[in-house]
């Protein structure tokens, strides 16, 4: 995902700048906020390794400079290294977002080798017993053994932290993990609140203490560590009065490749009914981009509504989020009910004071094949 | 921990090794990639680091840009600039 501060506000000339590929929606953890679908295991159909490679080919042709390598776990596709190399061929910044499960030496250095150029690895505490509460499986002694490999091989480093209210408290912990790893970055990214996450929100929803206690943890450190650590901390949107600039826009500089071919401006976008989103199966990257109905559906800002239509703030945050629009107002071309502007911000506040008050004490929704037929809808 | 300074026309910088310089004929620019970022540089500042990074001290490749564009007196400007890619972690001191 890309970094607040990393040159957001970037006017791609109408080219794909940002290019992530979702090689597999397979993982062997099961995160409850997971951004995956919540019925990932329907896409079996991903793509070969001939097919990815004529998406990365074209992806270069509209002008793609970043490439991001995700999933699902990305390290269980075997042809990772082959599509790294040719990524790198193409003249790709490739970066690999991977949990570290299926990550070993022996793939590190042929990764080196392909050319790939940065490793994000994400973290979900800072001990085991918690880690595997939350992901489901003891993988946390080897999450730090590789995130030691990844430094020793030389790759610069994001230490991610999906930040819920059960790891919240742990922040000057991970801080002084990451310095302790020598990593050059760590990313607090408080959780969007889509498909596992949202389905868990009342669970995972930080309490307003403790996000000011973590807010000022990272601000000494910052003070502390200087250049020798960058900290991102991205804020929870709903705690803002201004909704994120999501995506930079829609259609505006970045594209994602979900693994059975679907084409997407963000990663969540599919979970926008009503909106068909083209296939690289059945069309070519340069028409799905340039012409297809679902991108240009909320490119720019002809399409936005009341209060964004005639607000000074639209060419600054694009209305914020569509999918957030959609899930919480039913409408995608709605203003994101995060900003104060929205009649719908009183369904934020609610759930904000509801994170202070009360909880559903609900088990965690693990994300696990089978939901919803396994659950129930609810 | 590398100690904060302010750089010195003596000093010779370098690219951090993390980010990538490159000519991008799509954007028809010069950028820098890093993990997760992309910054697109306009001419002038493309220009700096491409004459003021690697081997030449910051004062040799100042004349060498005073020399290339025909103007004096952009040892200023040269180091004003520098100075904000050393603090956004783009270069650093060669020792
Ligand atoms: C979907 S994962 C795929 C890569 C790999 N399986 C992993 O978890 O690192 C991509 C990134 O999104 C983060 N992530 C997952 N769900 C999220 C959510 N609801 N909000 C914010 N970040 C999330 C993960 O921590 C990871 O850094
Ligand atoms: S967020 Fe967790 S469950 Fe989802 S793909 Fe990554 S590691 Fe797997
Ligand atoms: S009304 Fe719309 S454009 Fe204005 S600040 Fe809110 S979301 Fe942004």
């Amino acid at each position: 995902m890309p970094k607040a501060g990393s040159g957001l506000s970037l006017d791609g000339l109408g080219m794909t700048l940002w290019l992530v590929i979702e090689l597999t929606y397979k993982c062997p953890l099961k995160c409850p906020w997971c951004s995956n679908p919540v019925d990932f295991d329907r896409y079996r159909n991903e793509l070969t390794t001939k097919e990815w490679k004529a998406v990365l080919r074209e992806g270069r042709r509209l002008g793609s400079l970043q490439l991001g390598f995700t999933g699902g776990e990305p390290m269980l596709r075997r042809d990772l290294e082959e599509l790294v190399e040719e990524a790198d061929r193409l003249g790709y910044y490739t970066n690999l977002i991977t949990s570290g499960v299926g990550l070993n030496e022996k793939r590190l250095r042929a990764l080196k080798k392909a050319g790939l150029k940065q490793i994000q690895l994400s973290i979900q505490a800072c001990d085991q017993e918690l880690n595997e509460k939350l992901v489901g499986l003891d993988v946390f002694a080897h999450k730090i053994a590789i995130a030691r490999s990844i430094k020793a091989e030389g790759f610069p480093m994001v230490l991610n932290v999906p930040v819920s209210r059960y790891n919240i408290d742990q922040t000057a912990a991970f801080i002084e993990l990451a310095a302790d790893l020598g990593v050059e970055y760590v990313e607090f990214a408080n959780l969007q609140y889509y498909n596992w996450a949202l389905l868990n929100r009342s669970e995972l929803l930080p309490t307003r203490e403790q996000l000011a206690r973590s807010e000022a943890e990272v601000k000494a450190a910052r003070e502390r560590l200087g250049k020798r650590l960058t900290i991102y901390y991205v804020v929870p949107d709903y705690h803002d009065s201004r909704p994120k600039a999501c995506m930079n826009g829609w259609g505006s500089i970045h594209l994602t490749i979900a693994p059975d071919g679907t084409a997407l401006p963000c990663q969540e976008a599919r979970l926008i009914e009503g909106l068909e989103f083209p296939n690289v199966r059945e069309h070519g990257l340069d028409w799905i981009w340039t012409q297809s109905p679902a991108f240009s559906k909320f490119r720019g800002d002809s399409w936005m509504k009341e209060p964004c239509r005639s607000c000074s703030e639209k060419e600054k945050d694009f209305g914020g989020c569509r999918c957030q629009a959609y899930l919480m107002t039913g409408d995608a071309a709605n203003t994101d009910p995060v900003c104060a502007k929205s009649p719908h911000r009183p369904l934020i506040d609610a759930l904000i004071s509801g994170a202070e008050t009360h909880r559903d004490q609900m088990p965690l929704i693990m994300r696990e094949g089978g939901y919803p037929r396994r659950m129930g809808t609810r | 921990m590398e100690v904060e300074r302010r750089l010195r026309p003596e000093d010779v910088v370098e690219l951090n090794p993390n980010y990538h310089f490159r000519w991008e004929e799509p954007q028809q620019a010069h950028v820098l990639l890093y993990p997760e970022g992309i910054v697109k540089l306009n001419h002038t500042a493309a220009a700096i680091l491409e004459a003021c990074t690697g081997a030449a001290s910051i004062a040799d490749g100042t004349a060498e840009l005073a020399r290339r564009y025909d103007k004096r007196n952009l040892g200023a400007e040269v180091l004003t600039f520098l100075e904000v890619a050393h603090a956004k972690g783009w270069i650093r001191i060669k020792s």
